[in-house]
């Protein structure tokens, strides 16, 4: 697993757009404590920049009203939130039970040789990262794929040539 | 075998959207149910044996009951659609092909408990899943389904999604709380339980997805009719996951109490290719394994699997066959639970680690047959030793392999001891 204990300063001031501030001030209705819009405000951020930066967790906290160390805790914890920039198309393969048993092996392989990245790396240019993840719960459809949260079921190297292939 | 009692509307063409559902008969039962006590629903539900279908099978009526009654406190539900035992996939289908049968039945269970506010925890990989339950949310409120009366009733009800972002732990129910109150997902000792002290120190009911979407079927048809599917002590109906090595894997209703091997060759189409059976896991990669000996007179049912060391769990049956390397398996498993260990506990935290450390150093060849007693002896330091029961997750099955496939350790040990002789000769 790569190092989820530290955060990149962008050196640029971060904020909601209009369109998450909006979703921000619905959802932030719906707790009776400020402290359980962490994990959503995190989603927010993430959605819009792709990413969650030193700057975004000061925000958060400020816009809480908590401490910075409680989102940084979330932040680090939960696997989902990304603390760099990840690839523009960013391919999650399960390696877990089912997945395994039906040759997840094979669409790793393919895709190490592919792209020339190993699990848990940036491509240079930026058009690829690869990680893989735990069950996805597609587990009848084995082996899956997610591709920028798409799932794609019952994989092989065949279509994976084909999704490769619409990938910008 | 299959039956349609909660995947009814599964196959219908735009089900998942509100006119669709309706004409279908969803949300048709609100009128009744506002005529009814909440204790009868209550009643009606224990009735109906209904047992939680989120892996442990507690009763759900049961577990409603314990609420504390005249306390001067807000009473919340939350509904954990987590998903993350390997093998289980189940409550998806729900999400998007029947999500107004599970915002039903969120409605009644509220009515039941008391309840105004209720969260649905959704694991953050359900990227699609979790628009098209939003979706279905917002067209609930717009029809008046969810707000401040539901249905034109004198009641209030909000219900709002939660996204969890990657942690399996979070399905454990005080994880799930933890996460919800914007901490890590580490669980609490319980007592007290949540239905005393749960959610922001509130009474909280916490219920599978699949629980709560069976609730609609026993308000509509009654606990007599929801218990003639089923065995008398294990009613009803099941989302059963097949994956592995089977023909036709896949989500499949039926009713409990089915002989296994049977499922696997009529439901499931049989082992894959025509291959033998070499072992089947019952209910989710934490339940113990299962040979095909033991698995002769074998039925999904509660009871038969616990009479055969095992545990009934979500319902997602893993068929290995021939071919299967049982120590690569448990390599495999051991990687996933060491993986989502939340790190609190230090028999789980470390032991879980030892644990892969060791069958990795078996497979690599530089293993002996202490490793292997060692092995069954860090599962038992570690199984109940800790606040949650993630850890015995993974050591009640690695001991089950341990157990019935040691002669597939031993292998690996002669294996290695032999080409290590060589390697001194040579
Ligand atoms: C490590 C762990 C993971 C769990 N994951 C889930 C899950 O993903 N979904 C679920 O419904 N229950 C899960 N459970 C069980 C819950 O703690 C809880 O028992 C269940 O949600 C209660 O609902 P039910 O009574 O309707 O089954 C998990 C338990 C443990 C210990
Ligand atoms: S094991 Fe891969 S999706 Fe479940």
């Amino acid at each position: 697993m790569s190092d989820r204990s530290k955060l990149i300063v962008t050196g640029k001031p971060f904020r909601f757009d209009q369109e998450r501030d909006a979703e921000f001030e619905r959802l932030v209705k719906r707790y009776p404590t400020r402290e359980s819009m962490i994990l959503p405000a995190l989603w927010l951020t993430q959605e819009q920049e792709g990413w969650i930066s030193a700057e975004a967790i000061a925000y958060i906290a400020d816009r809480i009203g908590t401490f910075a160390s409680q989102v940084f805790e979330c932040a680090t914890f939960y696997t989902m939130y990304n603390l760099h920039p990840m690839g523009r198309n960013h391919i999650c393969i399960c390696r877990t039970l089912s997945c395994w048993l039906r040759g997840k092996q094979e669409i790793v392989d393919y895709l190490k040789n592919e792209l020339g990245l190993k699990p848990g790396e940036i491509g240079a240019d930026g058009k690829f990262s690869l990680e893989e993840v735990e069950c996805l719960g597609h587990c009848g459809t084995a082996p899956v794929v997610q591709v920028n949260g798409e799932f794609h079921e019952s994989m092989d190297v065949d279509k994976l040539k084909s999704l490769l292939a619409t990938l910008k | 075998m299959e039956v349609k009692i909660l995947s009814a509307k599964f196959d219908i063409k735009d089900a998942h959207m509100l006119e669709v559902a309706k004409q279908h008969g969803a949300y048709s039962q609100l009128d009744k149910l506002f005529s009814m006590e909440p204790v009868a629903v209550i009643e009606e539900v224990k009735n109906s044996g209904l047992r939680g279908r989120g892996g442990a099978g507690f009763p759900a009526g049961l577990k409603w009951s314990f609420l504390p009654k005249g306390l001067n406190k807000p009473v919340y539900l939350t509904v954990n659609s987590d998903e993350s035992e390997p093998a289980t996939f189940k409550d998806r289908y729900i999400l998007v092909r029947d999500p107004h049968m599970m915002i039903e039945g969120i409605i009644i269970c509220c009515y039941a408990i008391g309840c105004h506010d209720a969260y649905i925890y959704i694991r953050g990989e359900y990227t699609s899943q979790v628009k098209a339950l939003q979706k279905a949310i917002d067209e609930a409120y717009a029809a008046g389904y969810l707000g401040e009366k539901v249905a034109g009733h004198d009641f209030k009800l909000d219900v709002t999604v939660h996204r969890g972002a990657g942690a399996y732990i979070c399905g454990e129910e005080t994880a799930l709380l933890e996460s919800i109150e914007g901490k890590k997902g580490q669980p609490r000792s319980k007592p007290p339980f949540p239905a005393v002290e749960g959610l922001y120190g509130c009474p909280t009911i916490i219920n599978n997805v699949q629980t709560i979407a069976s609730l609609p079927y026993i308000i509509e048809n009654g606990a007599a009719a929801y218990k003639q599917y089923g065995t008398e002590k294990s009613p009803g109906t099941h989302l059963f996951g097949i994956s592995g090595h089977v023909n036709k894997p896949g989500m499949y209703e039926l009713p409990l109490g089915l002989p296994i091997l049977d499922v696997i060759e009529k439901v499931a189409g049989g082992v894959l290719n025509g291959k033998k059976l070499k072992a089947i896991i019952p209910g989710g990669s934490s339940t113990p394994v299962q040979t095909p000996e033991d698995a002769k007179d074998l039925t999904l049912d509660y009871e038969s699997m616990a009479a055969h060391k095992t545990m009934f769990g979500s319902g997602g049956i893993v068929v290995l066959d021939e071919t299967v390397d049982i120590v690569k398996l448990v390599e495999n498993l051991a990687q996933f639970y060491h993986h989502e260990s939340c790190g609190q506990c230090t028999p789980c935290r470390e032991g879980l680690g030892w644990i892969l450390k060791i069958v990795k150093k078996i497979l690599r060849g530089d293993g002996t047959s202490a490793d292997i007693d060692l092995l069954v002896e860090l599962c038992d330091n570690i199984e109940m030793k800790t606040v949650c029961v993630l850890s015995a997750a993974c050591t009640m099955p690695v001991r089950s392999y341990l157990i019935k496939f040691r002669h597939e350790f031993e292998a690996y040990v002669k294996k290695g001891a032999s080409a290590q002789a060589n390697v001194k000769q040579g």
